[in-house]
């Protein structure tokens, strides 16, 4: 008699970190987001974090979906509600490494007075954005991020707004951690998660996506790995570089790399030192005495 | 500033810091909230009293963002609540919808201010009961206690964290201005007399636990985050593995399971007082702020001869639905005053349908009801009940 071999299939070393009874998934052939999302599992295992010790939250759109497929502790919220959500969240637990992951429309159109004060506070958490320029659950409208004249389904003349530029933005309201890459890099943005995840502070990665289903057809810009190609060509690398100077502009090749890595007392490490203190840091018996 | 978490004895305090000592006496360890009057005493007690007790006290950048981290730190394992009051309110009811899908334990309060808008922000009003009910968009049950006295606020906010860890939904204290910012005898008992209720946790293992499957209790046994249960939780329609599923038939199952986990165990979630309802002709329904002058209007009344009892709302959603139309068979009127233009009066209404006459006395805020007020409109439906009467 014949011995039966009971073959399990292979499985891909990334799968752990996947829900895997939730694939398929509903991103489109040619979309970044799994890039991004595969990047992340590889920062994720290499952080030698206890799985049982890393959240995820999400808010709504595409990217809104990471939090669905990682097999962590992942919350999926409300639009544009992540980032308190996950503030809640590190504050209770302080021992779990949080992180955010979610679209440019949630993050920056919706939620972005949430961003600037989790960034002030300096919240130990993560928040990794990709930017795919529209929203493309809801069939690509426009967002904080889209280029000025662009098309996009609620812009059929062209963008008249200004996008943000979202380095700029994280530096000014105090991110320790600032980096942004195409969703091609996939190893650069891999370290740039690992070194983000394990610095304490509030830290922020964009990381620009093509969404050729949405924002790539209407503005005729070909394939998906056209898109990508012409990302990649329009792109380039300058470490340290002023996040002022990383503004996306038309004549302007978009600026990647790691633009801020610095120290800055996080709000729990504050927080258990002024519930110490016996009077107030500021203004200073000195400088009231002066006037 | 005391690192005591009970402070049993006797005190001289206002409703609003009555509710933050009742939070804390249940437990409570994190709060998030934003600055608003008449509420703000509450944040404030907070602020000084939870970094002594090893909790966490955040001040957010809006009224969204607070009940945004109450949820998360709910999940974290803390018992978490927020004040505010009109619009912080109307603010928070998208994720107050986020905590109801997803079955949060949490208390937010809201000591309720003339409105609508910014309306009266130092007064009193009780226009947000309804709102309470259906703020949120989507149709879900919902758990709202009502205190009346500073005593009230202590002892009921006790309840509503045991009400939120049991039944794993935010529970809404919907005091008013009055209530708040009375200021008089609060006793709070020695810590062992007060009893406190901690969420479930599941003991299955984590390879075959589902994390909303539940017995006929219709409650759900959910794990905290870093429980080693790896967890998703949604605000999309989802199954018993949490997951999202798209149609109507999951639909059809989690919304009949959320609303009857409150609507089956109404009878252990109300709580109402009652006052010489034995041959009362009519019942003052009264909650919040309104008790104390309804209660003066009714013992002046029946020292008048008239046979009038009153029925004290402690618990308004779910609505003591069984009792009025119990008592609208035996009782010739309800008489409601609120300091709205008609919400529960609405509900006793309908309860009662048709069976006894129905009598709002609205006020429109800024104030309370003059017990005078509620005297004489009891009196002045007195010769309709006798031809409604005779009729019979």
């Amino acid at each position: 008699m014949k011995q039966k071999v009971s073959k399990k299939p292979d499985r891909h070393p990334k799968d752990e970190l996947l829900r895997e009874d939730r694939i398929p998934h509903i991103w489109c052939p040619g979309c970044g987001i799994g890039s991004a999302f595969s990047s992340c599992i590889t920062a994720l295992k290499k952080t030698g974090i206890d799985y049982d010790r890393l959240a995820v939250v999400s808010g709504i759109g595409c990217t809104g979906r990471v939090a669905g497929y990682l097999n962590l502790d992942s919350f999926h919220t409300t639009h544009g509600r992540a980032i308190p959500f996950a503030t809640g969240l590190k504050l209770a637990k302080p021992e779990m490494n949080v992180f955010v992951f979610s679209g440019e429309g949630d993050l920056f159109s919706i939620g972005g007075n949430h961003f600037l004060h989790a960034a002030r506070k300096n919240i130990d958490i993560t928040v990794i954005c990709v930017n795919n320029m529209n929203y493309g659950m809801t069939g690509g409208q426009v967002s904080a991020n889209t280029p000025t004249g662009a098309i996009t389904s609620t812009t059929p003349y062209g963008n008249a707004e200004v996008p943000l530029n979202l380095p700029s933005l994280a530096a000014a309201c105090g991110a320790v951690y600032i980096a942004r890459w195409l969703s091609l890099d996939v190893r650069r943005l891999a370290e740039s998660i690992l070194e983000a995840l394990l610095k304490p502070g509030f830290s922020f990665i964009e990381i620009l996506a093509p969404c050729p289903t949405a924002f790539g057809r209407r503005n005729r810009l070909g394939s998906a790995l056209d898109m990508i190609k012409l990302y990649q060509k329009n792109s380039v690398i300058r470490n340290g570089v002023h996040p002022d100077e990383t503004v996306i502009e038309e004549g302007k090749k978009m600026v990647l790399g790691k633009f801020i890595d610095t120290e800055r007392p996080t709000f729990l490490d504050r927080l258990s030192k002024t519930s110490e203190l016996k009077s107030t840091a500021w203004p200073k018996k000195e400088m009231a005495a002066q006037r | 500033m005391t690192s005591k978490r009970v402070l049993t004895g006797e005190h001289f305090i206002n409703g609003d810091e009555a509710c933050t000592e009742g939070a804390l006496a249940a437990g409570c360890n994190f709060f998030a909230g934003y600055p608003i009057t008449p509420a703000t005493e509450v944040a404030e007690t907070m602020s000084r009293r939870l970094p002594k007790l090893d909790g966490t006290y955040v001040q957010m950048e809006d009224e969204i963002a607070s009940i945004a981290a109450v949820l998360g730190a709910a999940w974290g394992g803390a018992k978490s609540m927020t004040s505010t009051s009109g619009p912080g309110f109307s603010l928070m009811m998208e994720n107050i919808g986020l905590g109801v899908i997803t079955e949060t334990p949490c208390v937010v309060v809201n000591i309720q201010r003339g409105g609508p808008s910014t309306g009266l922000p130092t007064t009193c009003g009780q226009g947000d009961i309804m709102q309470a009910k259906w703020g949120s968009h989507g149709h879900y049950e919902i758990i709202a206690i009502s205190p009346s006295s500073p005593q009230e606020m202590f002892d009921f906010t006790i309840r509503a964290f045991n009400l939120a860890e049991t039944f794993r939904i935010p529970v809404l204290i919907m005091a008013d201005e009055v209530v708040g910012h009375t200021l008089e005898r609060v006793t709070i008992p020695p810590a062992e007399k007060i009893k406190v209720i901690n969420r479930k946790k599941p003991t299955e293992s984590p390879k075959t636990y589902l994390p909303y499957k539940t017995d006929s209790s219709l409650i759900p046994v959910l794990p905290n985050a870093g429980d080693g249960y790896r967890i998703h939780i949604t605000g999309l329609t989802h199954d018993e593995r949490g997951y999202p599923v798209p149609d109507a038939e999951t639909q059809e199952v989690l919304i009949t399971r959320l609303i009857n986990k409150i609507r089956k165990n109404r009878d252990k979630i109300i709580d109402y007082e009652d006052y010489f309802l034995d041959g009362a002709r009519i019942v003052i329904v009264t909650y919040g702020s309104s008790v104390r002058p309804a209660l003066k209007a009714m013992r002046g009344l029946r020292n008048e001869g008239v046979k009038v009892g009153l029925l004290k709302l402690n618990t308004i959603w779910p609505f003591a639905e069984d009792l009025i139309r119990k008592l609208a068979k035996k009782v010739e009127a309800f008489v409601v005053p609120e300091v709205n233009f008609g919400q529960i009066a609405l509900e006793v209404e309908r309860c009662a349908s048709g069976q006894a006459l129905t009598k709002l006395i609205s006020h429109a805020g800024g104030g309370i009801h003059r017990p005078q007020q509620i005297a004489d409109a009891v009196k002045k439906i007195l010769p309709e009940l006798g031809s409604k009467r005779n009729k019979r």
